[in-house]
């Protein structure tokens, strides 16, 4: 992680609570690299994820991707998302190297065509496979990528919460604002609340279902996202997360891709 | 009928005067307090009921994909030229503002167009135009050639000569308060001002689906504040020339407005949201109201001039006229009533109100009306009654020329029958408001230089999860895209086979001769894979591809074309995916074009069922009023004559029938009765009671009733001919088809009734003699 922003992270930490010099914007941060860095220090991890799809006709549809993560000093983390289900992407793989500034790198391995093709968009605030999340809302959610700033402390779910509001610094996002409701203890995020760009709710993301994996991170098995707008829906089931499964930067690369399975 | 009851009534009547008048004025009071309750609706798809076919099947599209209601901005450079750096630039700004628009979930033109090729090895996914201003020469030709030769394009967003482009957004209302669609078409107009204003090279043009929406609103709001008051002072006019009697006049005035106030104020109650249509019922009550009163006042002061009191006068009039008062009601709000038939709610909405309203007006009138004349001061000169000498002379000629009028009249109806056939069905619904909305305006230029305004829509199954790779499946698709292009009035289709070919072309380093459909399955669903990961907000492919990836939308854009047009070319398309794509393939079309070219069909089966149910039961009335099984049969030539003239006479003039046009039957059946029931009861009344001959009967019903019914068709025709003033289409031509009824009516009633009588009364007569 970078340093700098950790040290201050630590320092604004540990001047946090009664300081009343504090600007709702400073103590926005603060929560934000509290956070950050209550993250760090996973290393890496795998985990499958189911995603359902549904909308306001009643539809419901399935894909399911297996996900590894690796955890990078400095930067973001870089990932692998291989496709599982429908069947005909079965295979494909997209590696995804996130960016604390600028756009993320990303590519994706197309077994039917035996190539990899960068995905050479600025501009990737679209839909994840047809789901309610957007790509910006499941990439690796970095510090730098927003502004911050508090609103108030309330008791959401019996669990006391700091509710702050994040302002994408991504100039392509497709949000204005996330309201998001965050544990105080635990520091799990249990819900966010989308705006889009002419400031109206567009949807909300609840997560549920948390566990305790290595004694010190909590992390969500159910996220539910709902269009307030469309009616449409997606719930996503992550399971079988493993962690500090030994992966290394050689297992994200161009020429990995193809490779994995 | 009983006149004892009737004389104690009149005489009641005058005793609780100064109870039935703050009575009246509460009763009022209370009905229009609902007033308060009454919106107008701001949505087409209250003209559908809830569980209309098509309107379902299009629910059924717009909720698997996403709604299509729009607002489109079209943009006309005035050099002619969309692609220069000024014009792009402006475009792009457009597209940029239009994403605040409220409720907007997309926003497409050429500048955001998801522009994508091969750079290496690199699938590139941009905004076809990104700042504009710093385009090179060679960038802009090369833009408009993309643009050109893209099939999701052209003719729905750029037209083939450069010259005007689209910016269109989708709108998705959550259709919770009846305020969304004013706000979003006011926040487009006043976009429209400003980027007109910041630059006057360009002209900007407004339509779609929020604009017609808002128009139905507009209409029926400037109906209701126009036309009302406009025939307040018709009536006023021929009230006071005809009557002449200020308190007169004043009383009706007031019924007229309680009966108004009751039918809308009642309305409010029931939580009705108004309409274009049901907008129209304070004209027809106002109409229909004001010749109850007519019928009461004639007598009052007919028999006041003829030297009776006032309080006398005021008994005998009710005497009379309570019965026909009541039974003209009753049939008038029967035949209302009987657009409950409707499968379009506003029609029964209408229909409702009037009915309401017709009764509070009989309440009223033979409550408050003799009520306040006993109050009020009451002047009359007295003059010979040589006043009706005219409508007997008029009497003598019908008689004396029987057989002519007969047989004419007979020869004219038959012709006027044989041009009922012409009617041919149509419904336009973007024509259904004239030149005076600016939407119709703007709507019409965008139709005749950019795109089409209707559309039809399919949901094409693939019959599998992720079977819109299969190639087979995009085989047919564009098939079935050809097929469709090639039918003269289509203007553009969107599949997704384009985007499919252009992939395949972009993955294979854009060499042209790979512009095809992928040959594999799993390439096909790895390419969309690829590119909805590389696709913008609100740009995804969501609005065209179902979740499980087993369907597709596909969307045809049609020129103005007739009803009957469209609805056979959905046929034929249903046809040829029957005879030439797979069974899960097959797909009614949906759209607002196919939901008003069907509704207006069903309608016109329902309507014709309303019809007769509605005659039937005012030939039962009639038979019991009357007490003669054979004069109430006779009853139902004058009722239904008029019809046959009317539709042919439609035929003759205009041929298009529609929605509205379905409803005039029973609506006009209701009216045109009363005056086969006036004259009717006054022939009965001289047969039976006075035991005069046929013809000196028909010479006493004219001169009983032959002035009031003049005097009220041509109040109603007024009124109806008011109608056709309104810029709303459908308006127009039900005042314009029920004031051809009226006239029709009256000319069955004086010329073909009584000849009729005439001749059949001989009939029997020879009968009996033999």
């Amino acid at each position: 992680m970078n340093h700098i922003f950790f040290i201050l992270g630590i320092a604004l930490f540990l001047n946090a609570s009664p300081s009343s010099a504090e600007t709702p914007e400073e103590k926005g941060l603060a929560i934000a690299l509290e956070d950050d860095k209550r993250d760090n220090g996973y290393q890496d991890f795998t985990a499958n994820l189911l995603m359902i799809l549904k909308n306001r006709q009643g539809e419901e549809s399935s894909r399911s991707i297996k996900n590894k993560t690796l955890e990078v000093e400095g930067d973001g983390d870089k990932s692998l998302s291989i496709f599982d289900k429908p069947r005909d992407v079965k295979g494909t793989t997209l590696l995804n190297f996130t960016h604390k500034v600028g756009t993320d790198d990303q590519w994706l391995y197309l077994p039917a065509l035996k190539r990899v093709k960068r995905i050479s968009s600025s501009n990737k605030s679209g839909s994840f496979m047809g789901s309610e999340f957007a790509y910006e809302d499941v990439t690796s959610q970095e510090v730098e990528k927003y502004t911050y700033k508090w609103i108030r402390d309330e008791e959401y779910q019996g669990e006391k919460c700091f509710v702050f509001e994040r302002y994408p610094v991504y100039k392509n996002s497709g949000y204005t604002r996330q309201v998001i409701w965050l544990d105080q203890k635990d520091y799990k995020i249990l819900r966010i609340e989308f705006y889009d760009r002419k400031n109206s709710s567009l949807k909300t993301l609840t997560q549920t279902d948390f566990k305790l994996y290595l004694g010190k991170y909590w992390y969500p098995h159910k996220m539910f996202m709902e269009n307030h707008q469309t009616g449409k829906s997606t719930l996503l089931t992550w399971s079988d997360y493993e962690f500090r499964t030994g992966l290394s930067d050689k297992d994200f690369n161009k020429n990995s891709l193809k490779r994995t399975r | 009928m009983n006149t004892n009851l009737n004389n104690g009534f009149g005489s009641w009547v005058i005793r609780f005067r100064w109870l039935i008048v703050p009575a009246t004025l509460f009763l009022v009071f209370a009905a229009a307090s609902g007033g308060r309750f009454l919106g107008f609706s701001t949505d087409y798809r209250v003209f559908f009921s809830e569980n209309n076919p098509q309107l379902l099947a299009f629910e059924a599209l717009q909720n698997t994909y996403t709604k299509n209601d729009n607002v489109m901005f079209a943009i006309e450079p005035k050099d002619g030229k969309v692609f220069t750096r000024k014009t792009l630039a402006i475009i792009e700004e457009i597209t940029a503002a239009s994403w605040k628009i409220p409720h907007s979930i997309r926003v497409d033109s050429v500048t955001n167009f998801q522009y994508t090729w091969a750079d290496g090895d690199d699938l590139v996914v941009q905004d076809l135009v990104e700042n504009a201003p710093s385009f090179t020469d060679a960038q802009l030709k090369k833009v408009q050639a993309v643009a050109l030769a893209e099939p999701l394009l052209l003719n729905r967003l750029i037209t083939r000569k450069s010259n005007i482009t689209g910016v269109n957004v989708t709108i998705n209302r959550p259709q919770k308060t009846i305020t969304e669609t004013p706000e979003v078409a006011a926040f487009a107009r006043e976009m429209k001002d400003k980027f007109q204003k910041k630059y006057p090279d360009i002209t900007i043009y407004l339509t779609g689906v929020i604009f017609m929406d808002n128009a139905f609103n507009e209409a029926g709001e400037g109906d209701m504040k126009s036309l009302v008051p406009f025939m307040y002072g018709i009536v006023l006019i021929i009230m006071a020339l005809s009557l002449r009697t200020f308190w007169g006049t004043l009383t009706t005035i007031l019924i007229m407005a309680f009966s108004i106030l009751t039918g809308m104020g009642l309305a409010g109650w029931s939580g009705i949201l108004l309409t274009p249509i049901s907008a129209n019922a304070p004209t027809i009550i106002l109409t229909l109201a004001v010749a109850d009163s007519i019928h009461i006042l004639v007598t009052l002061f007919y028999e006041v001039r003829h030297g009776k009191t006032k309080y006398e006068a005021i008994q005998e009039s009710l005497r009379v006229n309570h019965q026909p008062i009541f039974i003209t009601s009753l049939t008038t709000a029967i035949g209302f009533l009987s657009l409950n038939f409707s499968d379009s709610p506003p029609f029964r909405d209408l229909g409702n109100i009037v009915a309401v309203g017709v009764m509070a007006a009989y309440v009223y009138s033979v409550f408050f009306l003799p009520a306040m004349m006993a109050i009020l001061p009451l002047r009359v000169k007295k003059v010979s009654s040589s006043q009706n000498i005219w409508i007997d002379t008029f009497g003598d000629w019908v008689i004396h020329n029987r057989n002519l009028l007969f047989w004419g009249m007979i020869i004219i109806i038959t012709f006027l029958s044989i041009q009922i056939p012409r009617n041919i069905i149509d419904e336009k619904f973007n024509e259904y408001f004239d030149t005076r909305y600016q939407f119709r305006i703007d709507n019409d230029y965008v139709e005749e230089h950019l795109t089409g305004f209707e559309s039809i829509e399919y949901s094409l199954s693939a019959g599998e999860s992720g079977g819109i790779s299969n190639p087979a499946y995009l085989k047919k698709l564009d098939e079935f895209a050809d097929w469709y292009r090639k039918q003269p009035g289509v203007m553009y289709v969107g599949t997704l086979t384009d985007t499919m070919k252009r992939l395949n072309k972009n993955m294979h380093g854009d060499d042209e001769s790979f512009y095809r459909l992928p040959e594999e399955r799993d390439l096909s669903a790895q390419y969309l894979l690829l590119y909805e990961l590389s696709l913008p907000f609100g740009l995804d492919l969501n609005n065209q591809i179902n979740i499980d990836k087993s369907s597709t939308r596909f969307t045809a854009i049609l020129e103005s074309v007739s009803t009957d047009y469209a609805l056979n070319l959905e046929k034929s398309a249903q046809k040829w995916l029957k005879e030439n794509a797979p069974p899960e393939m097959a797909s009614h079309g949906a759209s607002p074009l196919i939901m008003f070219s069907h509704i207006a069909m069903r309608n016109i089966d329902s309507m014709m069922v309303g019809t007769i149910l509605a005659l039937l039961i005012i030939s039962a009335i009639l038979v019991g009023v009357l007490r003669s099984f054979k004069l109430g049969l006779i009853s139902t030539i004058p009722n239904l004559v008029p019809m046959f003239m009317t539709f042919g006479i439609w035929g003759w003039l205009v041929g298009e029938i529609g929605l509205a046009v379905s409803v005039v039957a029973p609506v006009a059946l209701g009216i045109i009765v009363d005056d086969t029931v006036h004259f009717l009861s006054k022939f009965r009344r001289a047969r039976v009671e006075l035991g005069k001959t046929t013809e000196e009967a028909v010479r006493y019903s004219f001169h009983t009733v032959g002035t009031a019914l003049l005097l009220t068709s041509i109040i109603l025709v007024c009124g109806f001919l008011v109608l056709t003033f309104s810029g709303f289409r459908m308006n127009a031509q039900l005042g314009f088809m029920t004031t051809i009824s009226i006239i029709c009516a009256l000319l069955a009633d004086f010329l073909f009734l009584p000849t009729l009588l005439m001749k059949l009364d001989r009939l029997s007569t020879k009968k009996q003699v033999t």
